[in-house]
């Protein structure tokens, strides 16, 4: 056992039954991974349904621009005016609706939830380097979430409203969307956030590097720690540079300064670069963790090994690396040099070969295997599907030429939601489902599973497919009434169709939210390895004690030896040591 | 997923029980220990994220110096470049007395310490108290931070190293009260080389800037 180890063994283990932890303690300010990670995912949750229905009012306003929205009338103004929207109100709407998803659902859940639940539990150690500051990045990032609420609740004026990407001028000078204090307090929660995100991947990193059991080497490691790894180093890399553009932002619009606006001297388009410097790594921040939870489930689920582990730790490294290069792709109307513009389209290009490499060995993993069409299993396919279908697509905007037609119109907006819907909230889903048993110690109905999932997939498809083709006809983005223009008029029956197909997405929601409760309290016990998996996290009761491990385990394989032929069963946990007749075997 | 039925393994195949494990017989490629301690291990990562903080600000700023027809602009004025680098050798005097604490922290020396650290100490303090009458003048003379964008560039871009400083020197306060209180002893301690690390970053950092913000 390593020294690090053996120091938290001591701390966690040794004493773990001799010292009783308060309410306060275990459930609130508590320093243990799990229960921070189950803290992020409740908070995440919450923010989806948020979110969600922020989607949901944005998609009314544009099927039918001039009728009251149904169940709003108690909406203060100046967000609603009895029932309906105004162009203001709007903004601000698609504004936070995708502050919150990317902030502070996928992240907070993907990152936040299973990067604190699985990261000590599937590297074999009793929690992380630092607990206290990993308990105080969950505090931040929630102090965090209510500085972004806060906005809400400014007396006579709507929220930020200069979309996520906060252009300026348009961010930095009030005039122009008539937002103030909103807008300052979008950029103070994200700086906070910011400094949550970065005590979170320090931790990380280093438990990661230093605290794996023995016999974990780095190419052992699950594809789900893998990912959460380098996710935790584009973090770590990134959002310092948002930070510092958002510290900048907020001078020009508190201290008089003038660093984004042309009128003093400033440079607008340098925040779009630094904004993009750091927001499409964000992309892959948000798009990895779901990659590594997918290769997961679809070797378990499919009695498999991962095809070509390695190709799909270096693709990650791969695209990782290029998403640092790319980020001019966002900028081709900016008045970009040619020259330039023609790299970045190759470099963006140029992620789509780590991409495929992942995307076939998916293909290969499944193929002849042993598919059991689970819940989790579901959900890992369909982020497999819509993530190429959100890959492709994206290959559309990496062409300059193309781009030049489709940017800013809804063929954006359906790239972004495959990717960050159809992948992300899609491997949301399949890592709650796989792991609700190890963090709750009981398992999820499988039929209300697929109730939600079925619905849920019909409806994205519904509500998402058709934006291409809106896009492609040349609807813009962040228009607040279509009606206002007449070329636009002919399309409008397929706006109220996909705001059909988002209201049947909302109420396809509702089985995942009741099966969740009720599983919470009700649902079958779980036993310790429900899904006969190889991962550490297996060995550990379900939901793991505090300090996870009555003894640290010792690692003697990777994480993907399912239908071993040393073995009558079809999966080798990675800490089963087999007599040494049979390694010997294995090893010819 | 289905339970699965209870699985038949043959006892030849199965590991000795739990409790009989040898857990000393690492298999291969197993550390004993880590290379860098986790203290150590998350300054670097701090330090990194850092580096891309002042990367981006950098960046900025020489943006907005390439572009630029005249710097400082027409009725801004100079920056003071002699008391400067008079200021620059105190923070770098700092570095050299920091980095004899921490020799001596790593030889077990205690005697030396305290005497370097507190060297350390009012060299940061002194650097800080030379900028902060400098900025003082230059306030004085028209350059504030929504002067021009020279002015606000000079102002994040020093302002946040000045920043960098003081949190150092209250680190180092923390760490000269330990060790005169003997909580380091013996004198090798982490604390002593984790602050030592970290003044000596703020000190390399102060020069990238120096020759960006002043003689570039």
């Amino acid at each position: 056992m390593s020294e690090t180890a053996a120091v938290g063994a001591h701390a966690h283990g040794a004493h773990a039954e001799h010292h009783e932890l308060g309410f306060i303690r275990t459930y609130v300010f508590s320093t243990d991974h799990k229960m921070i990670g189950r803290q992020f995912l409740f908070m995440g949750l919450f923010m989806m349904i948020l979110g969600g229905l922020l989607a949901l009012l944005v998609r009314w306003q544009l099927a039918w621009p001039e009728s009251e929205v149904p169940f709003t009338q108690w909406i203060p103004e100046p967000h609603m005016y009895a029932g309906h929207m105004d162009a203001a109100a709007y903004n601000s709407f698609f504004t936070m609706h995708a502050t919150i998803m990317i902030f502070f659902v996928v992240m907070p859940i993907l990152v936040g939830a299973f990067g604190n639940f699985l990261i000590p539990l599937m590297i074999g150690t009793r929690d992380m380097a630092f607990p206290l500051l990993n308990m105080l990045s969950f505090w931040i990032a929630l102090f965090s979430g209510f500085i972004m609420l806060a906005g809400f609740c400014i007396p006579g004026e709507t929220h930020a409203a200069s979309g996520w990407t906060a252009y300026s001028p348009l961010a930095a000078v009030p005039a122009f969307t008539g937002v103030n204090a909103g807008q300052n307090l979008w950029c103070i929660s994200l700086i906070v956030l910011g400094i949550s995100s970065l005590m979170g991947s320090i931790n990380y990193i280093t438990t990661i590097i230093n605290m794996r059991a023995p016999g974990m080497g780095f190419f052992r490691l699950p594809l789900t720690i893998w990912a959460l790894f380098i996710v935790a180093i584009l973090l770590l890399l990134a959002l310092p540079v948002l930070t510092g553009a958002l510290a900048m932002l907020l001078f020009d619009r508190m201290a008089g300064t003038s660093f984004f606006q042309p009128a003093g001297g400033g440079e607008p388009l340098l925040w779009q670069h630094l904004f993009w410097f750091f927001g499409h790594p964000e992309v892959y921040i948000l798009i990895l963790p779901a990659m590594g939870i997918a290769s997961d489930i679809l070797s378990v689920f499919s009695r498999k090994p991962i095809f070509g582990y390695r190709a799909m730790a270096f693709s990650m490294i791969g695209i990782a690396f290029l998403s640092w290069i790319v980020w001019g792709h966002h900028m081709f109307q900016s008045g970009m040099n040619p020259a330039l513009g023609t790299t970045f389209m190759i470099s963006t290009m140029v992620i789509a070969v780590p991409s495929a490499i992942k995307t076939f060995n998916w293909l290969g993993t499944l193929w002849g295997g042993n598919i059991i069409f689970s819940v989790p299993m579901l959900n890992a396919l369909a982020f497999v599907s819509m993530f190429v279908i959100g890959g492709l697509s994206g290959i559309y905007m990496a062409s300059t030429p193309v781009d030049i037609f489709i940017h800013d119109t809804y063929f954006i907006v359906a790239h972004i939601h495959y990717v960050v819907f159809g992948g992300s909230v899609f491997g949301i889903f399949a890592a709650v489902y796989f792991w609700f048993p190890k963090m709750f110690g009981r398992m999820m109905n499988e039929t209300l599973g697929k109730i939600h999932f079925w619905p849920t997939f019909l409806a994205f498809n519904g509500t998402f497919f058709p934006m291409h083709i809106l896009g492609i006809g040349g609807h813009m983005r962040r228009i607040y009434n279509p009606l206002q223009y007449d070329f636009l008029k002919p399309m409008q029956p397929i706006n109220v169709f996909i705001t059909v197909s988002a209201l049947c997405l909302g109420v396809a929601q509702i089985p995942f939210v009741i099966n969740f409760f009720w599983s919470l309290f009700a649902g079958k016990k779980a036993t310790i390895n429900p899904w006969n998996a190889n991962t550490l996290e297996w060995d550990a009761p379900s939901p793991p004690p505090h300090g996870n491990f009555g003894e640290i385990p010792t690692v003697y394989r990777g994480p993907y030896e399912y239908s071993s032929p040393l073995v009558p069963e079809d999966f080798l946990p990675q800490s089963r040591k087999l007599a040494p007749e049979v390694s010997a075997r294995a090893s010819h | 997923m289905a339970a699965s039925p209870a699985i038949q393994i043959a006892p030849k195949l199965l590991a000795p029980a739990e409790s009989q494990v040898d857990f000393g017989a690492r298999p291969p490629g197993t550390r004993s220990e880590p290379p860098v301690a986790n203290a150590r291990l998350a300054l670097l990562l701090f330090m990194a994220t850092e580096t891309m903080l002042f990367a981006g600000l950098m960046g900025i700023f020489v943006v907005f110096r390439v572009g630029s027809r005249a710097w400082p602009p027409v009725g801004q004025p100079y920056l003071p470049i002699a008391v400067t680098w008079i200021n620059t050798a105190i923070l770098m005097a700092s570095g050299w007395t920091m980095w004899r604490a921490a020799a001596a922290n790593r030889r077990s020396a205690g005697a030396h310490i305290g005497t370097d650290l507190s060297a350390t100490f009012a060299l940061g303090s002194l650097f800080l108290a030379v900028q902060g009458f400098e900025w003082v003048r230059l306030i004085h003379h028209g350059l504030t931070l929504s002067s021009s964008v020279y002015g606000g560039t000079f102002y994040i871009l020093i302002g946040l190293h000045a920043l960098h400083v003081i949190g150092a020197v209250g680190w180092l306060a923390v760490v000269m009260r330990g060790v005169s209180r003997g909580r380091y002893a013996p004198a090798s301690s982490q604390a002593v080389g984790l602050c030592g690390m970290y003044w000596g970053y703020v000190c390399a950092l102060w020069l990238v800037l120096f020759w960006l913000a002043y003689l570039m």
